[in-house]
């Protein structure tokens, strides 16, 4: 079973594709202005809040008791969701599900030509769905606007809950003057929402089997939940024939009550909304309303494996608002395609490398400065940097066990400053021998061209060289005076 | 009160006029303090970039050194988070329940520099003079994980002929970030161009902080482009008289 979370085949380490987004000033504007428009509308909305931090407590306690004992409550999901007339699918990885989900379509679509509406979902990115639906001759049209963007310009979200927050108003009113073939398409919003409009609802009132994913599916009642801002996931829930839900399986939640609790975090925390304008359930099928058939895909694609370790599990907690990615100061310079997955900025760093095995995404633990904003504004108190350290720590552990990690010049430079910090006189002995090694790259009283992994720093920052007195040494010095001084008194 | 320094290993080796400071003003409060040699690093470095193995030494060697001090002074903020959020943790991986309760008793005894005037000492005048204009940049580990608060803007405010400049978006992160400042040398140079334009509009003389890591970072990308603001740790300006200028 090989796990991948996007299409990871293609990409670049964290390091070099930040460099060629560093280097797209438009994407960099782009993301900036977005990234600030929503944290202050988010500081609005959280700050009127009196019981905020109980609330994100609650719901960390509501997640880390369902991942506890998420056999019960998916179980008790299947049940009750079969019961009120869904059917429940397992998928233990991508291929699983895609597999099913076209045998289900090509079932209910008989001799009409295969087509499928879809609601935002990120887990269908995930696991690639439109490209294996495309390869069975299935055709998916997007209906969220901004997916809708992204698969017209055939690109890759960059956000989780605004996937296209890279393009600005002029760019997609290119993309749907080509794709739409309106010519005179003016670059209002109110223009380019109307084009959308056009276009999406000849899709709602034709095709007949929508794909929807879930922000949360309750044990209790097998319902199933999907939050928008839209309108276009209430249409694809609604109108099809044939509903096809794809749920993580870390989306159960044990009980209607429990929404109290997340839809308060939710909203606020990716749009800074009070409440989203859409808030969709249902539960099975109801005759004369709404789909006739409901099949739900639980997928795993590598969440059990997270679940053993107390530290990883609580990765599982997510409930993709996006506000650590908003917060996020090396997302805010970059976007998120350089985190090379659909998963970006600090939940996808930790995402990605833990749904994946590792070695598609090890530099993305280290693609933060450890600032700590990501998990100040997390609704569910994920501790993202502390899983970013535990993930390095795995990361190092793995290169060590080669021969080639294990000379690695960070490897042995750490290992050595291990050493040299286990004895004050060793210690001392390097503040010597650097402070004598660093005289021939000194120019004008700085430190510019120094060699090796400390070239990345001269590369853009000076340095001030190494003092002649240490602090150690004047402290000594002190001391020596001190007693010499009292001596001769 | 006779007070432990740790200075730490980097103010030690780069910027040992920070542990001066904090020398002069504590002993200028009447105080004691000790400066125990055997003191190297607090593992930081190591821990946060995942040779969490290659740290549990050092984590060992400075309990060992600090356990019996009365009160531990560090001016460095990310040290005292790395201590306060990570040693009892490392202490229980290591099973070993008396290196455990070692580092329990000694973390209420950690402080940070500005933590420990302001908190523990209740001093929020030094008696210092500083006649500069100064913009305060609170370091992401002072911000967010001691949560120091108000404490080094109440210090600020003391310090006579000192003028105090606001320092816009000031939570957010400068980039340096450890190793990251040298792994992802390009998105640590973009995140400081950002902070760095904020300081010089702000127009002041001086930029301060809790983390003289940080400083570097923001000293390193000023110098280059050729400004001359300074960089000074909190404790330089608290340790200035009439008599410095």
């Amino acid at each position: 079973m090989s796990i991948r979370v996007g299409k990871t085949d293609r990409a670049s380490s964290f390091p070099v594709a930040a460099k060629d987004a560093l280097r797209n000033d438009q994407l960099r504007r782009n993301v900036r202005n977005a990234t600030d428009i929503i944290r202050a509308k988010r500081a609005l909305r959280v700050d009127e809040m009196p019981d905020w931090e109980q609330l994100r407590q609650a719901a960390s306690d509501i997640k880390m008791h369902t991942l506890a004992h998420l056999d019960h409550y998916l179980e008790q999901f299947e049940r009750n969701c079969e019961q009120a007339g869904g059917k429940v699918h397992w998928a233990r990885d991508a291929d699983e599900a895609n597999t099913i989900a076209v045998a289900l379509i090509k079932q209910y679509s008989g001799d009409q030509p295969a087509e499928v509406i879809k609601v935002k979902t990120m887990t269908s990115d995930e696991i690639q769905m439109n490209v294996a639906l495309e390869h069975a001759g299935i055709r998916a049209y997007e209906t969220d606007l901004a997916d809708m963007i992204v698969q017209m310009s055939n690109d890759e979200p960059s956000h989780i809950v605004v996937p296209a927050l890279h393009r600005n108003r002029f760019e997609v009113r290119e993309i749907f003057r080509e794709h739409m073939s309106l010519v005179d398409l003016g670059d209002q919003p109110a223009d380019l929402a109307d084009a959308a409009r056009n276009y999406l609802r000849e899709k709602f009132l034709r095709i007949k089997i929508g794909i929807s994913g879930a922000n949360f599916a309750i044990a209790e009642t097998g319902s199933v939940c999907v939050v928008e801002s839209e309108g276009n996931g209430r249409m694809c829930v609604t109108m099809p024939d044939v509903l096809i839900s794809l749920i993580g399986i870390e989306k159960v939640i044990p009980t209607f009550q429990d929404l109290e609790v997340f839809l308060q975090l939710l909203p606020r925390s990716a749009t800074g909304e009070r409440m989203n304008p859409y808030n969709s359930f249902w539960t099975g099928v109801e005759p004369g309303d709404g789909p006739k058939a409901f099949h739900v895909i639980l997928l795993d694609n590598g969440r059990t494996a997270l679940l053993k370790d107390e530290r990883e599990r609580e990765t599982l907690d997510c409930i993709r608002c996006g506000a650590c990615l908003n917060a996020c100061p090396v997302y805010r310079e970059t976007g998120g395609h350089a985190y090379g997955s659909i998963y970006s900025g600090p939940i996808g760093a930790i995402l990605s490398p833990q749904l994946q095995s590792l070695e598609h995404s090890r530099s993305l633990p280290y693609a933060s400065t450890l600032c700590g904003a990501c998990y100040e504004v997390c609704p569910v108190k994920i501790n993202i940097p502390e899983i970013l350290i535990h993930l390095r720590g795995k990361i190092v552990r793995e290169d060590q066990a080669t021969l080639r990690g294990s000379l690695s010049a960070e490897c042995l430079a750490m290992r050595a400053m291990s050493t040299i910090f286990f004895s004050h006189r060793r210690y001392e002995a390097a503040q010597r021998l650097a402070r004598l090694g660093q005289k021939i790259f000194e120019r004008r009283g700085q430190l510019t061209n120094l060699p090796g992994l400390a070239g990345a720093w001269t590369e853009f920052r000076d340095l001030r060289p190494i003092p002649k007195q240490s602090f150690r040494d004047w402290w000594k010095t002190r001391a020596e005076a001190t007693a010499s001084s009292e001596e001769q008194s | 009160m006779r007070i432990a320094l740790f200075v730490a290993c980097y103010n030690d080796t780069l910027f040992p006029e920070t542990g001066i400071a904090v020398t002069r003003v504590l002993e200028r409060l009447g105080h004691t303090v000790e400066f125990p040699v055997e003191q190297t690093c607090c593992g930081q470095m190591h821990h946060n970039t995942g040779y969490q193995t290659e740290a549990v030494p050092l984590v060992r060697r400075f309990v060992s050194i600090f356990r019996d001090a009365e009160i531990v002074c560090v001016p460095s903020a990310s040290c005292v988070a790395m201590i306060r959020e990570h040693y009892e943790l490392i202490a229980q991986q290591e099973h070993d329940p008396d290196f455990a309760r070692e580092v329990r008793n000694l973390l209420p005894r950690i402080f940070e520099f500005s933590e420990l005037l302001v908190e523990r000492l209740g001093v929020d005048d030094v008696g210092a003079t500083f006649p500069h204009s100064v913009t305060y940049h609170p370091s992401c580990h002072s911000l967010r994980m001691l949560h120091v608060g108000d404490g080094p803007y109440r210090l600020l405010r003391r310090v006579r002929k000192l003028e105090l400049v606001g320092l816009p978006n000031q939570e957010q992160c400068c980039g340096f970030g450890g190793t990251f400042a040298i792994k992802n040398a390009d998105v640590s140079v973009a995140m400081l161009s950002e902070k760095n334009k904020e300081v010089l509009e702000t127009g002041a003389e001086v930029i301060t902080a809790l983390d003289n890591s940080c400083l570097m970072q923001i000293y390193g990308g000023l110098h280059r482009q050729g400004s001359s603001v300074r960089a000074m740790h909190l404790a330089e300006i608290l340790s200035s008289s009439e008599v410095d200028g």
